[in-house]
């Protein structure tokens, strides 16, 4: 653990100094990295949100896939039917509950197996999606709002206080998120399902019914990651959209050790990959083919944690079953 | 299917007729099926060792890529050789991928679905790259390498594909190694429990190699057997959602090697038949998905498993990743 921790600050410290040292060569790109950085990394971090709240109360979700695709596509779908973008969030959202409470349904009431849960989750979100999508439709977006004062403070002005709504909402339901986790007694509670039903049960919690409630709460963080990718991100929606984000979300909660902070940390991280590459095939500084620089994100991801490799460690009971006793 | 105008029985029916009633579209199916059925068994060989090998795809590819390489590229060999040759280079690669995976699980404790995830990703893209760039074919603008030459295609047998009955005969050699086998009891005890494993001295390790190894030579093997046998060429769009098609045989067949027949064939006569159904019933081949999701979901809903296998309702396939 200790080694972990000097490894992460000294990375930390390495990556700041990068930064300073070519925001005073050209500040002007070095901003706008950074900011996509956080714009990229966004629905990374949400979507690795729905994995730690799922199975910090101790059920495996693999269907965050499903989710996001389900709700930008339903987020899209409704604002270009009623040319409102927030009844759109809202309904996204709302679509990230109902696949939420579907994994709830089929893992904790009718105690399937959590991984096919989540991968018939992933297919249905997949066929019908593909089935219902109808081209050449446009939906309203949303627009960036500067927040007066802290948008001119240079460079972090832009990086954070220059975005669309779903950015700052986003990330106050990231740090909420952290928070509750570990400061209220709800998070406590939950903790404790995820490693120990057993305990938590006699200590007077129901665990069906946090776990359920865990799991629909993770679908509308989900719904929001959804929004956020088809309504602000890129303003569109297509077959296959979200192209693998559920899974790497997955990894990134992984690698972040089911910590929220960690999570966004390995989520900016990935985010600043991806942002870097995109410059350097804008500057068109080599000529690299597109393939090699799409494919850099996951190099580095694996580089990092062969590197920063410990053990990890999951909560104990996750995707076990939980059968009350019977007196 | 409703929603879209058509009778949901011409859609049925013309599923059914394409992909099982004639023999054209039944050696359609088994082509399909195929590929499937060694992907589906890779999966298998993973869960049943403990792992969820989600990176098949890349294997797959990577294995296709490699024999259709072999295929085209090594000239004036008779096919008892210039065929056994591409194959193995199918397998080898895939295994290579596989075994990368196992490798980073093994030595460095880095989670299998992390790395066969970002795998994956980087394997297509390399893939995708090479059929655009160094193995395309000449005067091509299309990502794809030139045909395998007759020396290296599969025969079919009575316009079956032969491909088809190597991969039962290798699921039921599956079957066979972990129900008969020590080294087959070994992944099974450690895929049942790894500290029970490592306390009777089984190296948990070199089970992990082996069937990461082993699953992705056997995803690489289905990956050849596609390019070799059935399309003729490396095309990088051909053989996409194969790996995850074949989680879904392996969570149909349970986690049995011998499930995954049957799985495979239904989900290949499904898939070759979708695109006749869009032509007679004017249902978008999309439902596909909507269908072996909702098999999926009958199969492994608790309730309608008891009722299909009263006995047990079978082992659990997956814990988590503590596993």
């Amino acid at each position: 653990m200790k080694r972990f921790l000097t490894f992460k600050w000294i990375l930390t410290l390495i990556l700041i100094a990068i930064t300073g040292y070519l925001y005073s060569r050209d500040g002007v790109i070095t901003t706008s990295v950074v900011a996509t950085a956080l714009i990229f990394g966004l629905p990374l971090a949400l979507a690795a949100m729905v994995g730690i709240m799922c199975e910090r109360t101790g059920i495996v979700n693999i269907g965050i896939e499903g989710t996001l695709l389900f709700s930008s596509f339903i987020g899209f779908f409704v604002a270009s039917t009623t040319n409102n973008g927030v009844f759109g969030i809202f309904s996204a959202i709302l679509a990230g509950v109902v696949t939420g409470l579907f994994l709830a349904f089929m893992s904790i009431s009718w105690k399937m197996d959590q991984i096919i849960a989540g991968t018939i989750i992933n297919i249905l979100a997949t066929g019908l999606t593909s089935f219902l999508y109808k081209q050449g439709h446009t939906a309203p977006t949303t627009s960036p709002i500067d927040i007066p004062f802290f948008s001119n403070i240079p460079f972090f002005g832009q990086v954070l206080f220059m975005n669309g709504p779903l950015v700052y909402f986003g990330l106050v339901v990231i740090f909420a998120l952290y928070v509750a986790l570990y400061h209220t007694s709800w998070g406590l509670r939950s903790r404790a399902v995820g490693e120990h039903p057993g305990s938590a049960d006699t200590a007077g919690v129901s665990v069906f019914r946090l776990r359920y409630l865990n799991v629909a709460l993770a679908g509308a963080v989900g719904g929001l990651a959804g929004a956020y990718l088809s309504l602000e991100l890129v303003g569109s929606w297509d077959r296959g959209f979200t192209a693998g984000k559920g899974f790497t979300a997955l990894a990134l909660m992984i690698f972040g050790r089911w910590n929220p902070m960690g999570a966004l940390a390995a989520a900016m991280f990935f985010g600043l990959a991806q942002a870097i590459t995109n410059q350097l095939m804008f500057a068109d500084v080599a000529h690299i083919p597109e393939q090699f620089v799409n494919m850099l994100p996951y190099v580095l991801t694996i580089v990092v944690l062969a590197i920063s490799a410990g053990k990890v460690r999951p909560p104990a009971a996750e995707g076990q079953q939980y059968e009350k006793e019977q007196a | 299917m409703l929603l879209q105008g058509a009778h949901p029985m011409d859609a049925y029916g013309s599923l059914f007729s394409h992909g099982f009633g004639s023999w054209a579209g039944f050696a359609k199916t088994l082509g399909k099926a195929t590929p499937l059925m060694l992907s589906g068994l890779a999966v298998t060989i993973g869960l049943r060792s403990g792992l969820f090998n989600i990176g098949v795809q890349g294997q797959l590819v990577s294995g296709a890529l490699a024999a259709g390489w072999a295929g085209y590229a090594i000239h004036g060999l008779p096919i008892y050789i210039h065929l056994p040759i591409a194959l193995l280079f199918g397998i080898a690669f895939g295994a290579l991928v596989g075994w990368i995976a196992g490798a980073l699980k093994a030595y460095r404790g880095i989670h299998e679905v992390i790395t066969t995830i970002m795998i994956n990703s980087i394997v297509l893209a390399l893939v995708d790259y090479l059929a655009g760039h160094n193995f395309q074919e000449p005067g091509q603008t299309l990502a794809r390498t030139s045909a395998v030459l007759p020396s290296a295609t599969i025969p079919k047998i009575f316009g079956l594909p032969s491909g088809f009955f190597f991969a039962v005969l290798l699921s039921w050699g599956v079957w066979w190694i972990f129900q008969r086998t020590t080294s087959g009891f070994r992944l099974d005890t450690v895929g049942r429990n790894k500290n029970a494993a490592w306390y009777a001295g089984i190296s948990v390790k070199r089970s992990v190699l082996i069937a990461m190894g082993v699953g992705g030579a056997i995803a690489g093997l289905g990956g050849a057997i596609e390019t070799l046998g059935v399309i003729g060429r490396f095309e990088p769009t051909f053989n996409t959602g194969l790996g995850f098609d074949g989680i879904t045989i392996a969570l149909l067949g349970r986690a049995n090697p011998l499930g995954v027949i049957p799985g495979a064939i239904l989900i290949g006569g499904i898939r070759g038949a979708s695109a006749s159904m869009q032509f007679d019933a004017g249902v978008a081949p999309e439902i596909v998905d909507l269908i072996l999701a909702l098999i999926l979901f009958c199969v492994t809903a608790p309730f309608l498993s008891k009722w299909l296998r009263s006995t047990e309702v079978g082992a659990k396939i997956t814990s988590g990743w503590s596993n």
